[in-house]
């Protein structure tokens, strides 16, 4: 990704907001800019408010954004295919979709293949998604972030149950193909390496907000533990 | 699809089970009368129509009477049922015990009303025995269920030196059942009230007794009056049957209708020694080689004239409403969501809606559907159908609310077919096929209609005293009952559907 100049507008901005989850407030007086072409990780403890930001992020640019929750939200019964499909409901008619539901389209098909093929999961294609292993549902879910060809990714920690190698690879087909990404990890070194900003959430507020080439991982450690 | 067998899938052995039982239902559709005979269907339409908007009431005193006796064997039949059923259910572990619970609920309450009618005339003693039997064995069998489900961590935390099972089962299960106890037998008291109605049909002091005469005779604005009373009542239970006044009502309904009959034990004696016997074995001491003979040949004879039509009949007709049933319920589901209704008021229009259909008894929807259309297996599909699949829709509408969607999910009929569809269809399925037995049930009792299942038969042996006949085919109808009710339970199991039923 080219470094953004002249401070264009940004494309995401929070200034002094409450973000809230099911009525408590988990982020005050929050105050934020992110910049189109940047890779942003949010660090913080499991409550810190990462997946409220997340949604409240979405919430800015919902046409913009591939999606890719904590909880893959994958159809059980369905297979790889259509789960992966899904991602694409919303730029095909409604008579396609539901013919695609009965037998897998060609065009559809030439959709979903290689995104499959790069997920690793060109066996499973057709197997339902309840019998896949954890990580090859993560996979499935990234998938279907990854057909919607959008601009912006954001996930909830989304290689969270694959192996350390697997992640890495996956993290970087996700930054290829999306020109913004917003992730939240709780891996410090692969935040430190993937992404060109680090911010840390504690105690309800920013803690910290910095690029990552100016940080270690013992910078990030204050952010957990006992205060 | 080119997809290799490799494939797991667990969407194909839904997928089979649906098609093939799609399938037969076509199959079925070839081979049944479908037909409508009347002149001039919407003629009788407007008329029903022009009735339901100006009811009348031509005597308050009989619809109050008949509403207060629909309410006193509905309670009465319950309260016997809960009794007997808690009873039964205590030794639910024993294949006898739960043999017997199968085959008292496998005859309609209407079928034993017309038994009991022979010995006890049409007494109140008839219809709380109409009820109290058959929903001794559902209740039975529900309690049985739940108590093998409780949690068994408190039971087996009790002491162990010196077991007391009963006291252990009053301690740890009975209290750990009891609120589904409660909540399962609520539910049903609303269907007692359903049967209550309908025993009118067969002549019991009830509801249906004047909607039949009602309607029978075109008075379309009088049965109006007495259809409402109906809905009313069951419409309002949750604000007036508190638990707390249980009690008073109970003693109320006992003291206004003490159950009691006038038996007269030489025609009790006649009919379990004489009339249900076999005619070509009555009087008969010995059995000989031309007795034998001659009970074949009135088994043969009835075989080829009434049971192999009426229980292919019965069958035909039974697979066509369930899979009309399925798809209705699939179809009506939507109006108990707020995924697919967003607005508090539209859903609540729907949900009533579906109340509604599934407050209607299908005997009185297929009763109203001859005098529409004539005499055809039309009406009673449609009977079936629509009560039936408004209760399934309502209750998958329901179980839509828990399920949890991704916030970039889709909406409308995609969102239908992509994410709900498949997450609730085991569900479905489960609930489908729990109602399949009902639904056999009901459809061998509209043959009383005059639709020639094997209720036809069993009523035309009734009409004409011929008892030994009309219980051979009571017992055949169990018998497919209880045949049905088991592959049911095998195909749940094979499919892995969830097996105890919630309120169905």
């Amino acid at each position: 990704m080219k470094d953004v100049l002249n401070q264009p507008a940004p494309l995401f901005q929070f200034s002094d907001q409450r973000l809230q989850y099911q009525g408590r407030t988990v982020l005050d007086k929050l105050s934020l800019s992110i910049a189109s072409g940047e890779r942003v990780a949010l660090i913080g403890e499991s409550g810190a408010g990462k997946s409220t930001l997340l949604k409240a992020l979405r919430e800015q640019h919902p046409d913009q954004v591939a999606w890719c929750p904590q909880q893959p939200g994958l159809v059980p019964i369905l297979s790889t295919f259509h789960n992966i499909y899904m991602g694409a409901l919303d730029s095909h008619s409604l008579a396609y979709n539901l013919l695609n539901l009965i037998k897998p389209l060609p065009g559809a098909r030439t959709a979903v293949e290689p995104i499959a093929k790069q997920l690793g999961l060109e066996q499973q294609l057709f197997s339902s998604v309840d019998t896949l292993s954890g990580g090859q549902q993560q996979r499935a879910s990234i998938g279907r972030a990854l057909i919607q060809q959008r601009p912006i990714f954001l996930g909830d920690e989304p290689v969270a149950n694959v192996d350390e190698y697997q992640a890495d690879a996956l993290l970087q087909l996700i930054c290829q193909q999306h020109q913004t990404v917003i992730l939240a990890l709780h891996d410090i070194e692969q935040a430190l390496s993937i992404c060109t900003r680090i911010i840390g959430l504690r105690d309800g507020t920013i803690a910290l907000d910095a690029p990552s080439d100016q940080l270690q991982a013992s910078d990030l450690t204050g952010l957990y533990g006992a205060s | 699809m080119s997809a290799p067998n490799s494939n797991k899938t667990s969407a194909s052995a839904l997928r089979n089970i649906s098609f093939w039982f799609a399938v037969s239902a076509l199959l079925c559709l070839l081979l049944v009368d479908l037909d409508i005979s009347t002149a001039d269907p919407w003629a009788e339409l407007s008329l029903m129509a022009a009735g339901a908007l100006s009811p009348s009431v031509w005597s308050w005193p009989t619809l109050l009477s008949s509403l207060a006796n629909t309410f006193a064997f509905a309670l009465q039949g319950v309260t016997l049922a809960a009794i007997a059923g808690f009873a039964l259910a205590l030794g639910y572990r024993f294949t006898l015990v739960r043999a017997f619970c199968a085959f008292i609920r496998s005859i309609h309450e209407l079928f034993w009303a017309l038994l009991f009618m022979q010995i006890a005339g049409l007494s109140s003693l008839t219809g709380l025995l109409a009820i109290a039997i058959p929903y001794a064995g559902t209740l039975a069998k529900i309690y049985g269920e739940l108590f093998e489900e409780v949690d068994p961590a408190p039971a087996n935390n009790l002491p162990v030196n010196k077991r007391r099972p009963l006291s252990e089962f009053f301690y740890s299960t009975l209290p750990l059942a009891w609120r589904s106890m409660a909540t399962y037998t609520s539910y049903r008291f609303e269907c007692a009230i359903r049967s209550s109605a309908i025993l009118g049909f067969v002549g019991l002091p009830t509801l249906g007794f004047h909607l039949e005469t009602a309607l029978s005779d075109g008075q379309y604005s009088e049965a109006a009056a007495f259809f409402y009373a109906l809905l009313l009542l069951i419409g309002t239970l949750h604000l007036w049957l508190h638990k707390r006044l249980l009690p008073v009502y109970l003693v109320a309904v006992f003291y206004y209708l003490p159950p009691q009959a006038t038996i007269s034990w030489q025609l009790l004696v006649r009919f379990v020694s004489e009339d249900i016997v076999p005619a070509p074995l009555r009087g008969q001491t010995l059995v000989n080689a031309e007795t034998v003979n001659n009970v074949n040949q009135w088994f043969y004879a009835l075989w080829q004239l009434q049971i192999w039509p009426g229980l292919i009949n019965t069958v035909l007709l039974g697979q066509i409403s369930l899979v009309f049933t399925g798809l209705l319920a699939l179809v009506l589901l939507p109006l108990n969501s707020s995924l697919f209704l967003h607005r508090r008021w539209k859903r609540g229009i729907g949900d009533s809606l579906l109340i509604l259909l599934r407050t209607l008894p299908e005997y009185l929807l297929a009763f109203i559907g001859l005098l529409i259309l004539g005499p055809s297996m039309l009406p009673a599909i449609l009977a079936l159908g629509i009560h039936n699949g408004a209760i399934i829709g309502h209750l998958l509408g329901r179980y839509t609310e828990e399920l949890c969607l991704r916030a970039d999910a889709d909406r409308g009929i995609t969102l239908y077919f992509y994410e709900v569809l498949p997450r609730i269809y085991r569900q479905f399925l489960a609930f489908l096929f729990y109602r399949w037995e009902v639904i056999l049930r009901e459809t061998a009792i509209l043959g009383i209609l005059g639709i020639a299942t094997l209720g036809f038969y069993i009523d035309s042996a009734f009409e004409t005293f011929r008892f030994d006949v009309a219980l051979l085919l009571i017992l055949v109808s169990a018998a497919l009952n209880i045949s049905v009710d088991q592959f049911a339970r095998y195909l749940r199991q094979q499919l892995q559907l969830k097996t105890v039923p919630e309120s169905l």
